[in-house]
């Protein structure tokens, strides 16, 4: 048994008093005095030239301040790719500017290309209103297919292509895999989509900037998944200057499932304003704002074909995916499509050969970049709907195509065809529990019982792997990230014995406050009541890579461990000290220090008192204070996989689709705390189910956004999913961090969507519509009944 | 939002005075706010409708039950249950709970969106639009998409609903606003069946003659075997296409019959 808020217990989490008791504070419940507020013009168009911006009448309305417009960012840097990826011939790829504020061309519908400050948000929305913008339309470029073989009409007209990049992984492979495609006794092909989604959280973005005329230092909260990413990328890169110039704090943040990772040109112009005006400045998106101009996640379009044996095992897959970048690269949109999601397509199986092709495409939409999951969700859709339409040709049992082709654990650790190191797993113990939690034995009497009812009920399975606890810098600084992804824990033990912890990972949502202070008070043998973490604030914490790609435990939380071992290491020189023994006989367990053999001990708190109470310490051999830092590095991505289980049920005369049961047997390495892993698995799944069902993002041949508010842009509710059945009992520890974890916050949104539309598709066969071998994601009531239909 | 005045009536007489000037009546706001605050409207002037008594409340009448317009969604779905369940039970199902404690059945059928859940029931009932002028016929009030009789500054101050012998509504729902991609009201009277379907067309609500025939002869699912509706006039969009639609008003008024037993 786990001890009492220690390491293994459920307990509850801490920062959830203060967020439902309204006492959470966001980006916009900080009021800085004088400040001002700023709201931004957005293109109306997909693609535009503009010939001129007039703001007199808009200056001269109530309480308006200034009009900045895109010449007035015009001599700033542009908001860089932060990964570097060459095509297939060598070329490095295209990377064209992306300003603070659009410049001479308007990219995409919600393109801010001017921004009104005013005394109140009122007043500089309705003075947007008389800014005269002259731009003049020019034909939208929208569909991939037509962007790349288009050369005349450009997003771009500067990089002379719509083609960002063609990417192949691994180029060396691909003559050995189109060889054992040639030879293959049987070949399975599908085409799919991945749909672009919005990300959604629940509190849009949000900047707040001040600017000390005193000190020429700037000030940023701002809603931040990663506030020194978001400092280095707006100091070094855009604003040109000195990072310490500018603090940035990410106050409580309300979700960012990636699209809080990126900087966006709504930070660099709120910061500059506050310059010009010398005024704090305030800008709150409006949910239609989040919708036009947050980065999108998804938006593939692939054909991926597997070749096997007629008995079924793998021989070789090979997919061409495009993949969309929007008008701009965001941040890490060249990463998603090809390292996160290239390097993954081998899944959990034994595939000895495999080749990725990408052509990563601009278009006239809003950016695309990582989003809960990010590549990894679209590489498992792939090769999972690929195995199961496989399955269905050759008449083998689901579960059993999956078995004759995973990684057995006496083969770890394994180095894949896609280049990653798998260091431990067990996918069958993972498979044998999803088997047993779901029922699977008793399916067919369910299906009965469904079909007694009219309803047509499907069996759909998952077995997945993904990398994450992004990354070893070594591996993707080869890989071309411009990046290092450490992270970096400052343990500070107050004279008191109680514990400050700095960290450089972002919570917003993740529940980090309980997690951390519950290891830390583990490894110290103390309350974790004891324990304080803070985070989001430059200012205050070590300079860390944030939170994404399921990384704040296995990185942030190894560096936490590390420091902490720093803490110990410091405290038996003070015991040693103070006990008049050895350093070397010095003894740390429970939270004491003692003398080895003999019943000469103190305890961490007088051991914290006497760092800050120096008396008599010998200075020239033992410093004062107890405060550690380290950094850590990892060695290798995690690689948590987990086997899924959908059951749904199909109504043949309306199309609709309801998830009846859903398993996770899912295997995380060494678990903190069950219940917020519980809670992260069940609110990526519901994202997955949000994927699979309900969640389309639409352009028209304009590039308008046809979906750009609830009213029809679905998101799962809670009548949506089924109650989880979800295990993390099968469990390999990572064997490369300090903490044996792997990571779990991606996982349901990656292992869950083909587990759905597999299920539809089996319901759908098991009902006789066999012609129907694919739907398009969401899986709509629409998509279903035409499906069923389209014979 | 633009800014604007708000003004709030206690009667009736007020409340059409205050129209007069070209305002713009506010029921419960569940369309105009919305619109309003994307600054798509900026009517100067609203006139509230929800404070006024003689608008609310749900009570028994000479041949039915009358609906106050301003009556929100939740009090009908609760007051009339006693006297008109499948009217109670279309209430019941709109929007979420804030929408119901909110929107008001005058707001709705003056609205007349063309996914509006109310429509159905209203024409399904072969209902009577009590205004400050004038009552009109259910089948003369809804003249298509977002148009109905009503003139300008004219205020639905009533509904009167006849109670059929037996009546439902099955609603299917557009995923994300979970409007009424297609609902089908049938109601059985003791001199025939009438069947409303909302959500489907271009042209807004609509009777569909053929169903009532079927259903008159004899009020059974399989009555509505082999019936089918054109697709030429049905809204095709991202939600669903127009033969899918067409499809579904089939489907849904099969359901509706079966839940009204």
């Amino acid at each position: 048994m786990p001890k009492d808020g220690g390491i293994g217990d459920s307990t509850k989490r801490r920062e959830d008093i203060r967020f439902l008791t309204g006492k959470g504070r966001y980006t916009d419940d900080i009021n800085l005095r004088g400040q001002a507020y700023a709201y931004f013009l957005r293109s109306e168009v997909a693609n535009g030239r503009i010939n001129g911006i007039d703001a007199k009448a808009a200056l001269a309305m109530p309480g308006v301040l200034a009009v900045l417009t895109g010449a007035d960012f015009a001599g700033m840097g542009g908001n860089p790719a932060g990964w570097l990826i060459n095509s297939r011939n060598g070329e490095p790829m295209k990377e064209p500017k992306r300003p603070v504020l659009a410049h001479g061309k308007v990219r995409h519908v919600g393109d801010a290309y001017a921004v009104v400050i005013a005394e109140t948000y009122q007043q500089a929305r309705d003075a947007a209103a008389a800014v005269e913008a002259d731009i003049t339309e020019l034909p939208a470029v929208v569909d991939m297919a037509q962007a790349l073989a288009d050369s005349t009409n450009l997003v771009h007209d500067e990089i002379g292509t719509n083609q960002c990049f063609d990417w192949g992984w691994i180029e060396d492979n691909r003559a050995a895999v189109e060889e054992a495609f040639k030879n293959a006794p049987h070949v399975t092909t599908l085409e799919l989509t991945n749909n672009r989604l919005v990300p959604n959280a629940m509190e849009p973005r949000a900047s707040l900037a001040d600017y000390d005329a005193g000190t020429g230092d700037y000030k940023l909260y701002t809603t931040s998944q990663n506030p020194h990413l978001h400092r280095l990328l707006i100091a070094a890169f855009v604003m040109g200057m000195p990072e310490n110039k500018l603090t940035v704090i990410a106050p409580d943040v309300g979700g960012g499932f990636g699209s809080k990772i990126y900087h966006y040109g709504e930070e660099a112009a709120v910061l500059h304003a506050a310059k010009v005006l010398n005024r704090p400045v305030k800008w709150v998106a409006e949910r239609s704002e989040s919708f036009l101009s947050d980065a999108h996640g998804r938006d593939h379009v692939t054909k991926i074909e597997l070749a096997t044996t007629k008995d079924g095992q793998f021989l070789a897959l090979r997919s061409e995916t495009m993949a969309n970048v929007g008008a701009y690269l965001s941040n890490f949109s060249t990463a998603t499509p090809t390292f996160l999601h290239g390097t993954l397509m081998a899944g959990p199986y034994k595939t000895p050969l495999v080749y990725v092709n990408v052509k990563t495409v601009f278009t006239n939409t809003a950016p695309v970049d990582a989003y809960r999951g990010a590549g990894r969700p679209e590489a498992t859709f792939s090769i999972e709907r690929i195995i199961d339409k496989c399955a269905r040709e050759l008449g083998l049992d689901q579960a059993e195509i999956r078995r004759k082709n995973l990684l057995t654990p006496d083969q770890f650790p394994y180095t894949t065809p896609v280049g990653l190191v798998y260091d431990t797993g067990n996918y069958q113990a993972t498979l044998d529990k999803m088997t047993e939690l779901a029922d699977l034995a008793g399916f067919e009497a369910r299906r009965a019982e469904s079909a007694k009812r009219g309803k047509l009920r499907g069996l759909g399975l998952s077995t997945w792997i993904e990398a994450c606890g992004i990354a070893p810098s070594n591996l993707v600084g080869v890989l071309g990230a411009r990046v290092g992804l450490f992270d970096a824990a400052t343990v500070r033990v107050n004279a008191t014995g109680n514990i400050s912890v700095m960290t450089g990972a972002h919570s917003h949502g993740q529940g980090h406050e309980t997690v951390f202070a519950q290891i830390v008070a583990e490894q110290l043998g103390i309350p974790a009541t004891s324990v304080e973490i803070v985070h989001g604030d430059t200012s205050k914490i070590p300079f860390g890579m944030g939170s994404y790609g399921s990384r704040s435990l296995a990185v942030a939380g190894s560096a936490m461990t590390k420091a902490v071992d720093k803490i110990i290491a410091k405290g038996k020189k003070i015991a040693a000290h103070m006990l008049e023994a050895s350093e070397d006989d010095i003894e740390f367990k429970d939270g004491n220090f003692s003398v080895a053999g003999t019943d000469k001990a103190k305890s961490f708190g007088e051991i914290a008192f006497s760092a800050y109470v120096p008396h008599n310490y010998p200075l020239e051999s033992l410093e004062p204070g107890l405060e550690e830092t380290a950094f850590y590095d990892p060695g290798n991505f995690t690689y948590p996989a987990g086997a899924y289980a959908c059951e749904v049920e199909v109504d043949p005369d309306t199309g609709k689709v309801e998830i009846a049961a859903f398993t996770c047997a899912d295997d995380f390495g060494n678990v903190m705390n069950p219940m917020i892993v519980n809670g992260q698995v069940h609110g990526g799944v519901g994202q997955g189910i949000g994927q699979a069902l309900l969640e389309n993002t639409s352009y028209d041949e304009n590039g308008q956004l046809l979906t750009g508010s609830f009213m029809d842009y679905a998101m799962p509710r809670a009548d949506d999913v089924p109650f989880y059945k979800v295990d993390h009992s099968c469990n390999t520890p990572c064997t490369h961090n300090p903490l044996g974890v792997k990571g779990c916050g991606e996982a349901g949104a990656i292992g869950s969507p083909p587990a759905v539309v597999n299920a539809v598709i089996d319901a759908l066969h098991r009902g006789g519509h066999t012609h129907v071998s694919h739907i398009n994601m969401p899986v709509s009531p629409a998509r279903v009944w035409a499906a069923i239909n389209s014979k | 939002m633009h800014s604007f005045e708000l003004v709030k009536p206690k009667t009736l007489a007020d409340a059409v005075a205050a129209l007069a000037d070209g305002a713009q009546a506010l029921s419960g706001g569940q369309t105009l706010l919305p619109t309003m605050k994307q600054r798509l409207a900026d009517p100067g002037t609203l006139v509230s409708l929800t404070g006024i008594p003689e608008l609310q409340g749900v009570c028994q009448g000479d041949a039915g039950i009358i609906i106050g317009g301003a009556t929100p969604h939740a009090v009908v779905a609760r007051e009339a249950a006693k006297y008109y369940p499948g009217l109670a039970a279309l209430a019941g199902q709109i929007g979420d709970p804030a929408v119901r404690n909110r929107g008001t059945i005058g707001g709705s059928i003056a609205n007349n969106d063309p996914s509006a859940c109310y429509p159905a029931a209203v024409l399904g009932s072969g209902a009577t639009i009590v205004t400050n002028t004038r009552e009109i016929a259910a089948d003369d009030y809804f003249l298509g998409m977002f148009e109905t009789a009503l003139e300008e500054g004219e205020i639905v101050t009533a509904v009167k609903f006849p109670v059929p012998q037996k009546a439902a509504y099955a609603k299917f729902v557009q995923p994300a606003s979970r409007f009424a991609l297609v609902g089908a009201f049938v109601a059985q009277f003791a001199d025939g069946v009438r069947v409303a379907i909302t959500g489907a067309s271009n042209n807004g609500v609509f009777r569909w003659p053929e169903a009532e025939a079927a259903l008159s002869a004899s009020f059974t699912p399989e009555a509505l075997k082999g019936l089918t509706l054109p697709a030429d006039d049905m809204i095709a969009d991202l939600h669903g296409s127009a033969e899918y639609r067409a499809h579904l008003c089939g489907v849904m008024t099969k359901r509706a019959v079966m839940a009204a037993g």
